[in-house]
């Protein structure tokens, strides 16, 4: 069982959506890096990413990993954000059926998973069709 | 002069028929349809908590409020159903808007007024000048015992209020709480659902109570039934709210706009509340809203608002109340709902 | 450099081995190797491993590898990039030679898989994947690969069916290998009838869990002559990384870095895919190996649903690729498929492939990939 403190550390990002916006050519990078691996700058803003975008591609998760089995079967997908930037998170309040390439999403605030019955509880984002 | 900047409201899309619970338990779903005036309730998804509600729901309040959240002095979370004993549920919520470090929080709890609570205290710091902007937010996703009458109403949602004296979207003219000891219902430490007095829940506890907050509260602003537009009342039930109106001196018609819980069931600490932002998703500048919660234990708060000219402005910047209500349902089987609701005993 | 030839293989039979531990798997296979090399010392062990400490809480397996194998004071790596922990292997191996640092390099891969519960198993691989950013959200390795499945689908036309024929092949290939853990056929029916596990990803569609090692043994092409061994020279050998999150791949319907390495080992070898006569690759999933045939150059981008389709990568086409039955037949304990897969190469260009052997195979590939295409490396291998 981790310790919380690798998921407080992450808060900033998934409470927040904050991303880091490089100083030196403009790209943004979620979760943020410490150098930019296209202009090779040390040096980031922060910047929060747009909470709507489209999916790139999905699918459904019948077989889970621990801590996830309860919530078998979950929709899972890849959505491109309105301000370019790609992030990975379950896909919820939508029917199976109704999952597509291109359908449009925006970001709600859930309950990720949690530590057994008597452990930590992780929050975190998620897709809902818009 | 305070009052409300901006409010939001959250319900979940899942819901359960009256006549699915019924079913499994063997028991006259006519009978409580009618008794309870209450057809389907709001049930939670596995990954929707209080915590989570009460970020969305406190998203939309500032979506109307136009603020900037660090300028929020306090945040307040008031539930019976805090996803954790001992942690509060306050401090997520204050990062997840991006209120932190600067801020007060603290979590409460008093059965369903725990969210009028927050409210009552945000309010008072701003009057106060103690905080510039304060969040208060009544949510839960409360758990009745399987086959027990609470189990068709149990529902979940949430609503947050942000209070202050600029920008003002209804102004607080003035608050009243009635408190007694009154164990009406209750949940000890480590047990999983909550017990309570059956009819003793009625007139001693329910009634009295909402009474006595009306009247004082109406006696301080010296004012009638007929001089409120709108009045909210606490829902555990379709009909609790329409008699305690009738015994007032209220019409159907005022109680209406905020009168949720036949669709909804009852929301515990987020039922006045979603009354309040289902009224004033459609009342005009200048109408006067009584709302009254209550709380078992027992207690209620009672507040007076007035809205102003901006609610017309910033109404639609979030989803309105009885949109989230009405808008793309999805119903479930009981199984699904007692797997959501964990009242399946799995392995350890 | 010098020229590396590989004069041993030694591979055991594969599925969950329930009375074999991790160390029992390793020195059995790795003696059969050494037995195949006729060499009597080993000057240094590498070891590809993907996740031992998660599967069987043991750690440095470099030194207990060594030790259970007699070799003690040999120096040992234990080296990991995720699946392609083997190959990985394989090429450090090499440039220990190639570079003369050592002569006698005993090459293994080895996954004990079977202790964990399905669940656990599923987190264990899912930790070649981004774990906060994607196994924090509830990802797996089957459904990673399912979303580039459909993304690939969508923009190309890939059909199901066409994902369905890998898995036809490939068992086909496999029942002739003895060692393979699923040596028998499937149809497309069974297949496409088969349980989901992440959607349109099927079990058919995902190579199993299994526990199973790989051994070669490398040394100087000069001493191979001198032992008068017949020897299979590595002639390329590369590698690349590409990004760990599927999110921030720049197309995640191409496997640059498998293109990346394989260019690199074909310019070291001096050869174009076309020369080449069999192909061992990364099937972990039905979709990865239409995506890799890609990605080598041996189908058109956005084609290798056709490729498979039309045979031209079946045991008797143009490009066979996966004689061996590949991951999805053959098995697929992580940190040993790399080297299985160059164990399979150098058999057929031997001409030790019995059924399954590909006529007149004179060059081969191996492409070994981690995660979802996070690295990928490649060898080719030529007989004299």
């Amino acid at each position: 069982m981790p310790t919380p403190s690798r998921s407080w550390r992450e808060i900033p990002q998934r409470y927040r959506l904050e991303a880091g916006k490089c100083k030196g050519c403009g790209a943004v990078f979620f979760p943020p890096r410490v150098v930019c691996p296209q202009c090779g700058s040390r040096e980031f803003g922060k910047t929060r990413l747009a909470g709507s975008g489209k999916l790139l591609t999905y699918t459904i998760i019948r077989v889970a990993p621990r801590q996830f089995e309860d919530q078998a079967p979950y929709a899972v997908g890849i959505a491109e954000l309105d301000d370019g930037v790609r992030l990975t998170a379950q896909v919820v309040d939508c029917d199976f059926s109704a999952l597509a390439v291109g359908m449009r999403v925006t970001i709600e605030f859930r309950r990720i998973s949690e530590e057994g019955e008597a452990g930590a509880i992780y929050y975190g984002y998620k897709f809902v069709p818009e | 002069m305070a009052g409300i900047v901006g409010y939001g409201a959250y319900i979940p899309r899942n819901r359960i028929k009256v006549e699915e619970i019924a079913k499994v338990w063997g028991a006259d779903a006519p009978g409580y349809k009618k008794g309870l005036m209450l057809e389907e309730k709001s049930v939670p998804s596995p990954d929707q908590d209080t915590i989570s509600m009460s970020v969305e729901a406190s998203k939309r309040a500032l979506k109307r409020a136009g603020i900037d959240p660090r300028e929020i002095g306090a945040v307040y979370v008031g539930s019976e159903s805090h996803p954790y004993a001992v942690k509060p549920s306050g401090t997520v919520l204050a990062e997840a808007i991006d209120a932190t470090p600067d801020v007060h929080t603290a979590d409460l709890e008093f059965a369903c007024k725990a969210g009028t609570e927050g409210m009552f205290i945000a309010l008072s710091l701003v009057q106060a000048g103690a905080i510039k902007y304060g969040l208060a937010v009544g949510a839960d996703t409360s758990q009745g015992a399987p086959g027990d009458a609470l189990e068709y109403s149990a529902a979940a949602g949430a609503a947050a209020f942000i209070f202050g004296k600029d920008g003002l979207v209804a102004e607080s003219v003035d608050t009243y709480s009635y408190t007694t000891d009154t164990p009406d219902f209750w949940r000890r430490e480590y047990q999983y659902y909550p017990q309570h007095g059956g009819r003793f829940t009625g007139d001693p506890a329910y009634f009295k109570h909402i009474t006595g907050a009306a009247r004082g509260m109406m006696a301080r602003v010296k004012m009638k039934p007929a001089d409120f537009d709108y009045v909210v009342f606490h829902q555990p039930n379709g009909k609790f709210p329409l008699r305690a109106g009738e015994i007032l001196g209220f019409t159907k018609k005022q109680i209406e706009p905020g009168w949720l819980v036949p669709k909804l069931g009852n929301t515990y600490s987020g039922s006045s509340p979603l009354g309040l932002t289902a009224t004033l998703d459609i009342a005009k500048p200048g109408d006067m809203i009584l709302v009254v919660s209550y709380g078992s234990g027992a207690g209620s708060d009672a507040f007076v608002f007035k809205v102003t000219k901006r609610i017309d402005e910033v109404r639609d910047l979030a989803p309105r109340t009885r949109f989230l209500l009405d808008n793309d349902k999805n119903y479930l089987e009981y199984g699904v709902y007692a797997k959501y609701r964990r009242k399946i005993r799995k392995a350890e | 450099m010098r020229d590396v030839v590989a004069i041993g293989v030694g591979m055991t039979k594969w599925g969950e081995l329930w009375e074999k531990s991790l160390r029992t798997i390793f020195v059995e296979t790795a003696l059969l190797a050494i037995d195949d090399a006729g060499v009597d010392r080993i000057d240094s062990m590498v070891v590809g491993c993907m996740s031992s400490g998660l599967f069987v809480g043991q750690e440095h397996l470099g030194s207990m590898l060594a030790d259970y194998l007699g070799r003690i004071p040999v120096p040992a790596a234990r080296v990991e990039s995720a699946c392609s922990s083997g190959g990985l292997a394989l090429r450090q191996g090499f440039i220990e030679v190639a570079s003369g640092i050592s002569d006698i390099v005993l090459v293994g891969g080895v996954e004990k898989m079977t202790d964990l519960t399905g669940c656990e198993t599923t987190f264990a691989l899912g930790t070649a994947a981004d774990q906060e950013y994607e196994g924090f959200h509830g990802l797996t390795f089957p459904g990673l690969y399912a979303m580039m499945a459909v993304a690939h689908m969508h923009k190309y036309g890939t059909t199901r069916e066409q994902l369905a024929q890998v898995a036809v092949k490939n068992h086909d290939n496999g029942s002739k290998n003895p060692l393979a853990q699923f040596p028998f056929k499937v149809t497309v029916d069974a297949v496409l009838n088969s349980v989901l596990v992440a959607d349109p990803l099927r079990i058919l569609d995902c190579s199993p869990i299994t526990d199973g090692a790989a051994a070669v043994v490398l040394c100087p092409a000069e001493m191979a002559r001198k032992l008068k061994k017949p020897a299979v020279r590595i002639t390329g050998s590369g590698q690349a990384t590409d990004t760990i999150a599927l999110s921030s791949r720049q197309d995640i319907t191409w496997l640059e870095s498998t293109h990346l390495a394989a260019q690199k080992a074909l310019a070291m070898a001096g050869r174009k895919i076309e020369d080449l006569h069999l192909f061992e690759v990364h099937d972990c999933f039905t979709i990865a190996e239409i995506m890799v045939t890609e990605a080598l150059g041996i189908a058109e981008r956005g084609r290798g649903g056709r490729a498979v389709e039309e045979g031209l990568t079946s045991l008797k086409g143009r490009y066979p690729v996966n004689p061996s039955g590949g991951l999805k037949a053959k098995g697929h304990p992580v940190g040993a498929t790399g080297v299985a897969q160059a164990v399979e190469v150098i058999k057929q260009l031997r001409g030790e492939a019995g059924e399954r052997q590909v006529k007149g195979a004179k060059r081969g590939l191996t492409q070994n990939m981690g995660g979802t295409g996070g690295s990928s490396v490649v060898h080719v291998f030529e007989a004299d």
